[in-house]
Order: C-alpha cells, then structure tokens, then sequence
C-alpha cells in the first residue's frame, strides 16, 4: 500500500476493484463500512461478484472478469472528457500524461460498457465524477486486478486514475495493494524473488551483486547474475526435466498452483523435491525429505504487513516434537554446503538484514520489538513513512502509462460457455493447510463448493447443494453447486482452497509477460449435471 | 484546530483538549473513574450511569458522555456517588443470574471487579428476576447467557460500528430489555460472521467465546502478543494460554493496526499449530515410502543429494520455493542460502498466487 490502515478515516471516497475485502481482508473491509455508513463516505464497487461492498456502494458495476483496464480507462475518459483531473498535480508532479490522452479517446462510456458487460453507461459517468469529487479517494484492490494475464496493466491503470485525480502522495488517498499473506509483503521486501535482491534491488545489476558480494563475505566467488525462474517457471522446468531438485519451505505449490496435473507430474519428475512444512501437505506427500518446522506461534521474528509495517511476533507456544525454526534448518543446509553461517537467533539475522536492505536500515530489532514501523526507515532516528510518495515519487515524477485493455487468455466458446473466476472465502485461506486443520473454521464450512447464479443454475436444471461437474480444457472436478445472489449470469466462482475439489484443476497457467501471475482470475468452463450413479463422493 | 482546556478532578489541575469527555481527560490524566457501558473502541453510551462525577459542586454528571470543559471542577467520589454506584451494582446484580462459578468470564469480569470494589454482597432486596435467553449451541464461535447481561450494549455497537453488520440489537423494556440477534432467533442462525467483537467487549460473561481447545481458569491462563498467520493486515492478537502451554482463545490487541479488531480466521484459526497431525519428526524417503529419521540423518542426505545434484547438472538445475508465511529473517537467509550456497537465482514463493 502508498498508504496506511489508520489513513481510512481520512479517506472521502473509495474505489474497490477486484478486492472482496469485508472476505479478504476482513478487518479493513469493515473500516471502509464504517466511513461508508456512519460517516457518509462514497464508494464505488467494481468487481464481477456483487460481494458485500457491493450492497452498500454508491455505485455497483458487475464488470465481466478480466476488464479491469476497460472499466479504469473508461473512469479516465470521463474525468478527461469534463476536465474533471488534476491539472497543476500532474505538472508538476507527473509526465507522460499526453501519451494517455489518446488512448483513453475510444473508452467512451458506451465501448467500455460493451467489454465489460454493463447494461447501463451512465453508471461508468456517475461512477467517475463521484471519484474525482471526493478528494482525497482511495482506491484498494487486490488479486482481482492483478491474476490476469493483464495483471501488470492493471496496476499501472490504477496508478494511471490515482496520479490524474493528484489522489498519490496524500493523507487518506493512495493506490492499495491489499497483501494476501501474513508476511507476503517481507518475503518481497527481504529478496525472495528471482531477479531481485533484499530491498528490490536488480540481481542484473552489477554494482548490487558487487555490494552483496562484499556484505556476505563471499571472497571471490560471485553471485549469479542471470534472473532465475518464477514459481510457474519452476514448474515447467521441472516438468521439462530441466530442473531436477526443488526445496519448498512453507509452500504448497500442488494446492496453490494453476493447472494442478501438471505441477503434480512436475513435481514427480524432481530427482530431490526437499519440503520444509508443518504438516504434510499435498506436496510433502511428494517429496524425498520432510523437515518438520515451527508455526508461527512457536517462534519469534519479525513479519511486515501491507501496509509496509514491520511487526515483531513472539514466541507463544513450545513447537510439538522435534520440530526447529525454518532459519535453523535453513543454516543446517547451508553448513553442510560449505558456507560458515553461525547464527544463533532470529535477531542476528535481522541486525545483518538492516545493513543491506536500505529500506530496513532504520529499524533495529530493539525498535521493531518495542514500536511498529513502516518502511521506508533509512536511519535509527527516522520515524519511518506512513504514506509513500508525499513531497515526490521515489522515481522523481510519476510516469504515466497509456495502456489498452486486451482481453483474457481464455475466452467462452460453445464446448466451455462460462467464464470461472477462483478465490478465497472468509472462512478459509489459501491451500487450507492451516484454516482446515483449524477444527472451528473446518465445522464451519468442511467443502469446496461452486458459486453460481440462480439464472444460470436453472438453465441447467440444477438445484442448490447438488454435486455437479465442473470442466475446462485443463481438467475436472466435482462439486457441491451454491445458488446465490452475488455471480453474475454467466460468471461462476469456486474457492481454492480444498484440494479435493481443487479449483486448481481447472484454472489456466497462462502468465503475464511481465511479472508472470498466472491468470487464476479467468478461464473458461462447463457446468454439467451428474449423471445418476454418478454420485457425490468427491466432496 | 484543538483547543486545550484546563480543569480540577479531585483537586489535581489536569489538561486536555476540548472536546474530549470529563473521563477522557481523567484517564490521560492516570485519574481513575469507574466505567461499565463505555468502552474506548464504540461511541459514547452513557448507558449504566456508574461513571456518574460530581460537577462544580452539585451536578451529578455521566463522566463518560458529558465533555470536559475548561474551568470544570470535577469530583470523581464521595459519599453520594459510591452509594449511588452500589444501588446500580446491586440492582444489575439482582436482576441477573450471576452465578459466577460456571462463567467463562469468572476472574476477568468487569462486573465483577466493580462488585469487588464497591463491597456488594447479596443483593438487599431481591428483584422479580427474569430467566433471560441462554444459547451455548447455536453458534460455533459465540456462547450466550443473558442472565449476566448488565445491558451496557457494548455488544450492539461492536457489532454495529465495529465488525458493521448490526447482528444485536436490544428488543423490550424495562427490565424486559433483551438482547435479539438479527430479528430474534439463534444467533447461530444470524447475520454474525464470527468476528468475536462483542464478545471480547462484553465486560461480563454474558456474550464469550467457544472453545477453541479447552478452558482453563482466566487466573491461570498466560497473554503473549503476536501477529495473525493469514491475510497481510497484520492484526496483532493476543494469544491465551494454559498452564501447560495449551493454546485457549485470542483477542484482538488494540495497539495492532487492527486495533483491537478480528475476523474469523485470526479469532479462531490458530489451533492447527496444535493439531495432533504436525509433524514431529524429519522424514526421509527409503524404499518409496516416508520414514522417520533423525536431523543429522535428513539433513546430511538432504544436503548431499543438493551438492551432487549441484555438481552434476549445474546450479541452475536446482530451485527454491520461500514462503510469505515465515518470518523476514527465515525469508532472508533463504534467498542468501540460493544464491550463495546453491549458486542459483532459481528462488520465488507465492506472492502471485
Ligand atoms: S461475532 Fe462479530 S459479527 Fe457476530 S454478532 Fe458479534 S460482533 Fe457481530
Ligand atoms: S484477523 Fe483476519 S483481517 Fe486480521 S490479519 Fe488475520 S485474517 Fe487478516
Ligand atoms: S460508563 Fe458512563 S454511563 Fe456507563
């Protein structure tokens, strides 16, 4: 996030795009209810489902999977269109703002109604003059906007809307990325990503090699220089043959990963798959060595949220038999390879993070135990940064970047006539590991199930709580059917989280160019009713 | 903007912002008023009248509501205000059923505390009580006996202003006031998406928590602050345990950037950390199937198998899978274990998942 949770109240509007928040991220969807109902703040919902936010939003658009570009630039058109922007903010502050201006000319209120399937366009018109009135607005979105093959021009559509509206760099307004994972934000920031070392910094870039070189003490040797490979890369190296051994800690790429078949017949390929978990997951069962680690209350460290807050947690619990912290095993490995580390508790490691990650230079374990603060923290005597990009952006002006909407990789054809978008609920997260083996959570909702449209159910003779099939190019599955308000006809939506009807089977692995998200958000599929003798075993 | 206004409470001079309430004042002040409906997290009640303050002499005033206003001469207690305070106590007692050996809240009860303080004993006079609702079932997450409701409607507005989905709301009058959940009925079978609020706010047994893994007496049960495994707002929770380190309940931690909030999955989410299926011990792949073996065992084969595999086919040949559910330091020393001791920038975990 730009900006901070505490920043809500100061908000006057909101924009949600692609964030079921109030399921999402529970906590800030009711702080944006709260402005929204007692304080009479705007909000502007869109999003294919018409989720919780929906009910109460000043303007709703059901926009079809995969238009979010088409609906972003639709709002820029109309704020254009009635001069509606703000014009000293993006001279002074921005450029590359006449690039924009041609492209938004074809997203007239009636083309973007047509691509992203809304019935009236007058709502796009009321939508945007509600987002440029209310000052500051911000908007908040999550994976709705980024799991597209799209999902890079996504987010610079929103960062497009929040520089032409002067809505960056303000108290209350900002461009926010809600981080799906407790420590998702961390694993980024401390370099857990193939082409970029702690702090962001390129792997490509020889001085950055050059300086971590000298920090690790790595006398001679050199680090890598060429950018490894994603997840879904992995996936198909390994499927290739080419990547022959993988060590996962905490992850379960067999529940999480698009186009579970393959990851599966990757995965078996490895010569050495090494799993570092806290129970055996799906892809545990796979592997060659299990390492039993600690959960998150057996241990302490620091873990940092989406609003760049680093955040200390404590130990609470004993770990049950012989299972050790992820750092030590870590270093166990290491050793036996050759490298002479020889810490001894979390706190080393983190004073080391400080030296070579800019961002974290002012935090020292002692601050982030006692206080919560954000990064950018460059100095022990910084209060850190709430809001990012208040006097300028980081990289001087902010750039403006005409993008045009393409659509899906996949779309509706006759044999898959419905376009399945994946998600989470309020209940469960992620692959289940944790919500599922949580015995509350687990009663309250035990199985997978599809979201679906009363419309749509009844075309196919359906009834509620019936298991039915459900395709796509890529694989099956069965499952309980839920009739509901909130899909749009033609739309249906299955959680991820239950691997024994893993939406997973059916989603596509295509990626964005760029930063390689694979595309969960949208594919196509059918729906079929179970044939008797069928049954309903799966779930 | 803010104006600051000076006033006595028990013949100290205190300072503070105009604005703010008489107990505003008196807490930043380290003054202490005794309070049961007011809970910093919801609007002004003013609902029990316990926090009643003596004002420039004579003016018995709601601390709670009533704004501080410079000049105020402010007296926290006298004779009056504690007898006046022990009719209210003493007539929520009667009109309950405090039966505090089977309660939950027993030893961490405001209503309690305040008995405790003021010297209630049997109530004086017995009032007609009122068997009021009690549902322990119906929901998987809250328990309720209204027969320790003191009606402060913390509840009500944790629901309504906090978690924002209005489920309680008081129905009735006089001493017919009750609780109804959406528009009556179980509160199971409500709107309630589990948020615990108006439990953790309930100053009295009358709304708790379930189980999560077991009770223990709230005198024996240990706090330690840490922050929710799912979603990345980072709520901060408390977490209680036993005297055998069993994990009991959590509440929301009012510091966090939650402040004090949570949704489901942080308020009950936790007890897979001591599920019976976690593994114990290092496994180690022999004759295709997964057997026990000790870290010295796992870790050397582990290790050696990387390095042959390392030597054979190169060190891109080898990946690595860091997690967004692991601390910044083990995420740290991960990617530095890739690059340096593997040799490969073959590292990502789940940020795009
Ligand atoms: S648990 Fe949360 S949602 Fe349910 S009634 Fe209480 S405050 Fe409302
Ligand atoms: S309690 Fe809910 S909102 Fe808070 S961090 Fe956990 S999952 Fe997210
Ligand atoms: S605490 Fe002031 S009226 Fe209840």
């Amino acid at each position: 996030m730009t900006n901070s949770i505490g920043e809500i109240p100061s908000s006057e509007a909101f924009l949600v795009i692609g964030s079921n928040t109030t399921e999402n991220h529970p906590v800030i969807g009711s702080m944006i209810k709260h402005e929204v109902i007692h304080r009479g703040k705007k909000l502007v919902v869109a999003d294919p489902r018409r989720i919780e936010l929906a009910r109460i939003a000043d303007v709703y658009l059901p926009i079809r999977p995969g238009t979010n570009v088409a609906i972003l630039n639709g709002f820029m058109h109309v704020i254009l269109k009635e001069g509606l922007y703000d014009k000293a903010y993006i001279d002074e502050r921005c450029e590359g703002f006449e690039a924009l201006i041609p492209v938004l000319e074809k997203y007239t209120p009636e083309h973007v109604a047509g691509i992203c399937g809304l019935a009236n366009p007058d709502d796009i018109v009321k939508a945007a003059r509600i987002l440029a009135a209310a000052k500051p607005m911000a908007l908040y979105y999550s994976m709705g906007i980024t799991q597209f093959i799209s999902g890079v021009n996504g987010v610079k559509s929103t960062a497009n809307l929040q520089m032409m509206l002067g809505n960056v760099g303000k108290t209350g307004g900002g461009v926010n990325p809600l981080r799906g994972q407790n420590n998702v934000q961390g694993a980024c920031d401390m370099g857990a990503l193939s082409a970029l070392l702690p702090a962001y910094q390129p792997v490509i870039v020889p001085a950055n090699r050059e300086k971590f070189e000298k920090a690790w003490g790595m006398c001679g040797c050199s680090l890598p220089e060429k950018p490894g490979l994603t997840i879904i890369e992995m996936m198909n190296a390994a499927a290739r043959g080419d990547l022959k051994a993988m060590y996962v800690m905490g992850e379960n790429p067999v529940v999480s990963d698009p186009n579970t078949e393959h990851v599966i017949e990757a995965m078996e390929k490895l010569d050495l798959l090494i799993v570092q978990d806290i129970f055996l997951t799906e892809t545990a069962r796979l592997a060659h060595v299990v390492l039993p680690s600690c959960a998150f209350l057996e241990k302490e460290g620091t873990v940092t949220n989406t609003e760049r807050r680093v955040q200390f947690m404590n130990k609470v619990v004993t770990p049950p038999g012989d299972a050790r912290d992820d750092w030590w095993i870590t270093q166990q490995l290491a050793r036996r390879m050759g490298l002479q580390w020889n810490y001894t508790r979390a706190e080393e490691v983190f004073e080391e993070i400080r030296t070579v990650t800019p961002s974290y230079a002012g935090i020292t374990w002692k601050r982030a135990r006692e206080t919560k603060v954000q990064w950018p923290c460059p100095a022990v005597d910084h209060p850190g940064t709430p809001t990012l990009h208040k006097e300028k952006f980081a990289r001087g002006k902010g750039l403006f970047t005409a993008i045009e909407y393409t659509p899906p990789a996949e779309v509706v054809d006759r044999e898959y006539p419905l376009t399945l978008t994946t998600g989470r609920i309020l209940e469960h997260f992620h692959t289940g590991t944790m919500s599922r083996n949580s015995r509350i959570l687990d009663e309250l909702v035990p199985h997978g199930f599809i979201e679906m449209s009363r419309a749509d159910a009844a075309a196919l003779d359906l009834v509620d709580g019936e298991m039915v099939a459900v395709s796509s190019r890529r694989g099956s599955i069965r499952i309980r059917l839920r009739i509901s308000p909130r899909p749009t006809p033609n739309v249906v939506f299955i959680p991820f989280h239950f691997f024994e009807a893993a939406a997973n089977r059916l989603t596509i692995d295509a990626l964005d160019p760029t930063c390689k998200i694979p595309e969960y958000k949208v594919c196509a599929c059918r729906v079929e009713k179970l044939v008797a003798g069928d049954g309903g075993a799966a779930c | 903007m803010n104006e600051s206004i000076r006033l006595t409470v028990d013949g100290r001079v205190v300072s503070g912002q105009k604005g703010q309430t008489i107990l505003e004042v008196a807490r930043n002040a380290g003054l202490d008023i005794p309070t049961l409906c007011h809970h910093p997290r919801i609007s002004r009640t003013g609902a029990c009248r316990i926090c009643l303050v003596r004002v420039n002499g004579t003016a018995l005033k709601t601390a709670c509501t009533e704004p501080a206003a410079d000049g105020m001469n402010v007296v926290s207690e006298d004779a009056e205000l504690a007898s006046v305070r022990r009719s209210i106590l003493e007539m929520l007692l009667a009109e309950g059923h405090h039966n505090c050996l089977f309660c939950d809240a027993n030893g961490d009860c405001e209503f309690q505390d305040l008995c405790h303080r003021y010297g209630i004993e049997e109530p004086r006079q017995p009032l007609p009580g009122r068997r009021r609702t009690t549902d322990t079932t119906s929901s998987k997450g809250l328990r309720r006996n209204e027969d320790r409701c003191v009606l402060c409607g913390r509840c009500v507005k944790a629901c309504g202003e906090v978690q924002m989905l209005g489920v309680w709301d008081f129905t009735g009058r006089g001493d017919r006031t009750e609780l109804t959940a959406d528009c009556g009925g179980p509160v199971g079978e409500s709107s309630c998406a589990l948020c615990g609020t108006c439990a953790q706010l309930c100053p009295t047994g009358a709304l708790t928590l379930q189980p999560v893994n077991g009770t223990a007496p709230t005198w024996e049960t240990r706090k330690q602050t840490s922050v929710c495994i799912y979603c990345g707002v980072g709520c901060q929770i408390d977490f209680h345990t036993d005297s055998k380190g069993r994990l009991l309940y959590a509440n929301g931690n009012e510091n966090g950037p939650n402040n004090g909030h949570l949704c489901v999955k942080g308020r009950f989410g936790f007890d897979f950390v001591q599920h019976p299926e976690r593994i114990r011990t290092p496994l180690v792949r022999r004759d295709g199937k997964l057997v026990e073996a000790s870290w010295e065992e796992a870790l050397d084969y582990a290790a050696a198998r990387l390095s042959e595999i390392k030597a054979a086919n190169g060190p891109d040949s080898i990946a690595g899978l860091a997690s967004a559910k692991v601390t910044n330091e083990e995420n740290y020393l991960f990617q530095k274990f890739m690059r340096t001791g593997v040799g490969t920038n073959n590292v990502d975990h789940c940020a795009r998942l």
